[in-house]
């Protein structure tokens, strides 16, 4: 046993050193002044000059416009993820609870279409956001990003809802409640842990997305962080390093956090719907 | 069921039969998906057969016309290949490495949940924030990679360049042919973003950077799947260490490493961000893929048409990949 974790220890540790040392060095820029970050004499590694400061979040916080993108992208994903609970919650235990070919045939067809990526799709829906006159307007992301999540909320969802006997419900029907009622109380209850789930990984695709907000939005008051930060904070020849590096930490760290949180129900759900 | 309902709730009965209810609860899902995914599909195989220009959504019929002059562009052929390299390689990396990362997870450690955040740190994050962090770490003139590779990092003890350890090991003439490898000097060191190839290498780092932890993740799954009894079958039988994995648990994770390789290869090939980010398809164009060659064509160069078509070029291996994971789907069924 402890010949085991050490072996564990032996690969994890530098495959986890390497994975997480993009963002030690963010962290590291993010907190040096730019009199030591761009003094080629200096160790790097070490804090120099006035470092470590704050002055990069401050520069960030109130100089730029990133709480304005981090709001908007706020906004886009609450929105969102609203659109795809409506959407995906009665979708996903309907295939759950719909046996046979059909019920199979249109859950594999919904996951399938989750493969057709955005870039695919970016080229005709610009046109179309413009035509609706949705153009640098957040609505267009709002009515667009769903055509992702919903796919794979979906799927996760049946999962879920697959791994709650059906017997649960027919017992509560047997005592006089009815279908809505039962699923009301019998059924959604359990299933909140996989509604969670899906919240928090709508909401990162939504932090996630790239070219969208490219195509469709064109002002730096209506970005979202994803797209703001590479466009309005890298112009031209001007480059705010240590705010770059520190505008990536402050969603990444709480991102990730959420995440290793709901590991194991991630797991739980991507291979309940299928593959098992 | 139907001996509980009484004469007065017909109307409800009726909704809640399953033959109803079912396909009224699925309905709003699959129009929306119909209409936000299949409708822009068809635009898209509409306009990449026409001469449409940003202005407008319509044009005129030309055929095929936008497929072949967007093959006879040598750009688009670079693209081609480079699309296939980045997600061939990428892949490969990420296949090995998530195996031994998931194969170490699986088991209870003191302070697996730290690690476990480390390595989930790269999947996390946002793909166009963390592409701008390695702007700063492949930087030309403050590149903390140059930094290390030229610099003493045994300051006061044996003098140690990791540089000339990588100089003695590959940059040689009498290195066997097909890799020629420059060698580094401390005054000039390597342009991660300026020269051709190392582009393509940082490239292809990010990615497989970016997936280790999805696939990680997948792998994870699977061998928590594994029957125990399997464990102590292989023990009885004397299989351990190497055997065990060759002829257990390799043929029985095969299936599920196949899922995380498709998603793997999905996500790859059609990511436009991490190359739009770090190198915009340059050094003149030598690091363009399909997808952001799509986009310098149907954007920046307004011929929506010809980028439609780049594009679609996406299609059939995408439409090979869906093919495999539902030949894949329906094999599970069976067993």
């Amino acid at each position: 046993m402890k010949r085991e974790s050490l072996l564990s220890y032996l690969v994890v540790g530098p495959f986890a050193i390497v994975l997480a040392f993009p963002f030690y060095w963010m962290l590291m820029t993010s907190l040096r002044s730019d009199d030591d970050l761009y003094d080629i004499q200096q160790v790097p590694f070490k804090f120099n000059a006035d470092s470590p400061t704050i002055n990069n979040y401050k520069f960030l916080l109130q100089d730029t416009d990133y709480l304005r993108w981090l709001e908007n992208t706020v906004i886009v994903g609450v929105a969102v993820v609203a659109i795809t609970l409506v959407l995906a919650l009665p979708a996903g235990y309907a295939l759950a609870r719909l046996s046979g070919r059909w019920g199979q045939g249109v859950g594999v067809g919904i996951f399938l279409t989750y493969l057709v990526p955005p870039t695919l799709l970016f080229l005709p829906l610009s046109r179309v956001v413009a035509d609706l006159d949705l153009n640098d307007r957040l609505w267009s992301l709002i009515v667009v990003y769903p055509s992702f999540t919903v796919p794979f909320s979906t799927w996760l969802l049946m999962g879920f809802f697959k791994t709650i006997p059906p017997e649960l419900e027919d017992a509560a029907l047997v005592d006089g409640a009815s279908r809505l009622g039962a699923l009301a109380r019998v059924v959604f209850p359990l299933s909140v842990p996989g509604i969670l789930t899906v919240v928090i990984f709508s909401f990162s695709l939504v932090f996630n997305e790239f070219i969208y907000a490219l195509t469709f939005i064109s002002s730096s008051e209506t970005r979202t962080i994803s797209s703001g930060v590479p466009i309005e904070l890298i112009r031209g020849d001007v480059f705010y390093w240590g705010a770059l590096m520190a505008a990536t930490l402050i969603p990444a760290v709480p991102l990730a956090l959420l995440y290793n949180a709901f590991l194991n129900r991630f797991i739980a759900g991507f291979t309940g719907g299928a593959f098992r | 069921m139907a001996s509980v309902a009484t004469s007065g709730r017909r109307w409800q009965d009726t909704l809640e039969e399953r033959r109803f209810l079912a396909p009224l609860l699925i309905a709003p899902a699959v129009l929306f998906i119909a209409l936000l995914v299949g409708v822009p599909l068809v635009l898209a195989i509409y306009l990449s057969l026409t001469d449409a220009t940003a202005g407008s959504l319509t044009g005129e019929f030309v055929g095929l016309r936008n497929y072949l002059d967007a093959w006879d562009d040598e750009n688009f052929r670079r693209a081609l290949k480079n699309t296939v390299i980045f997600t061939v390689v990428s892949q490969a990396i990420v296949l090995v490495c998530a195996g031994f990362l998931a194969h170490a997870l699986v088991r209870n450690f003191r302070g697996k949940w730290l690690l476990r955040f480390f390595i989930l740190l790269p999947w996390a994050a946002p793909v166009a924030l963390s592409t701008v962090g390695f702007l700063w770490i492949f930087h030309s003139l403050y590149s903390v990679v140059n930094w290390t590779l030229t610099h003493d990092i045994f300051p006061g003890g044996p003098a140690f360049y990791p540089y000339k350890a990588i100089n003695w090991a590959f940059a040689r003439d009498f290195w066997p042919g097909a890799i020629q490898i420059t060698p580094i000097e401390p005054i000039d060191p390597p342009q991660w973003l300026g020269e051709p190839h190392l582009a393509m290498a940082a490239i292809i780092l990010i990615h497989a950077w970016r997936i280790i932890p999805f696939a990680t993740v997948i792998f994870i799954a699977g061998l928590a799947s594994m029957p125990p009894e399997i464990d102590d079958a292989a023990k009885v039988d004397g299989a351990t260490g190497l055997r065990k994995f060759w002829y257990v648990t390799f043929p029985l994770q095969l299936p599920i490493a196949l899922v995380a390789l498709l998603f793997g290869i999905v996500f790859t090939a059609t990511d436009i961000t991490v190359v739009q980010v770090l190198t915009q398809g340059g050094p003149f164009n030598s690091t363009q893929i399909l997808t952001t060659w799509a986009y310098a064509t149907g954007i920046n160069g307004a011929a929506l048409g010809e980028g439609a078509a780049i594009s679609l070029y996406l299609l059939p291996p995408l439409a090979l990949v869906a093919i495999v994971m539902l030949w894949f789907a329906r094999k599970v069924e069976v067993t």
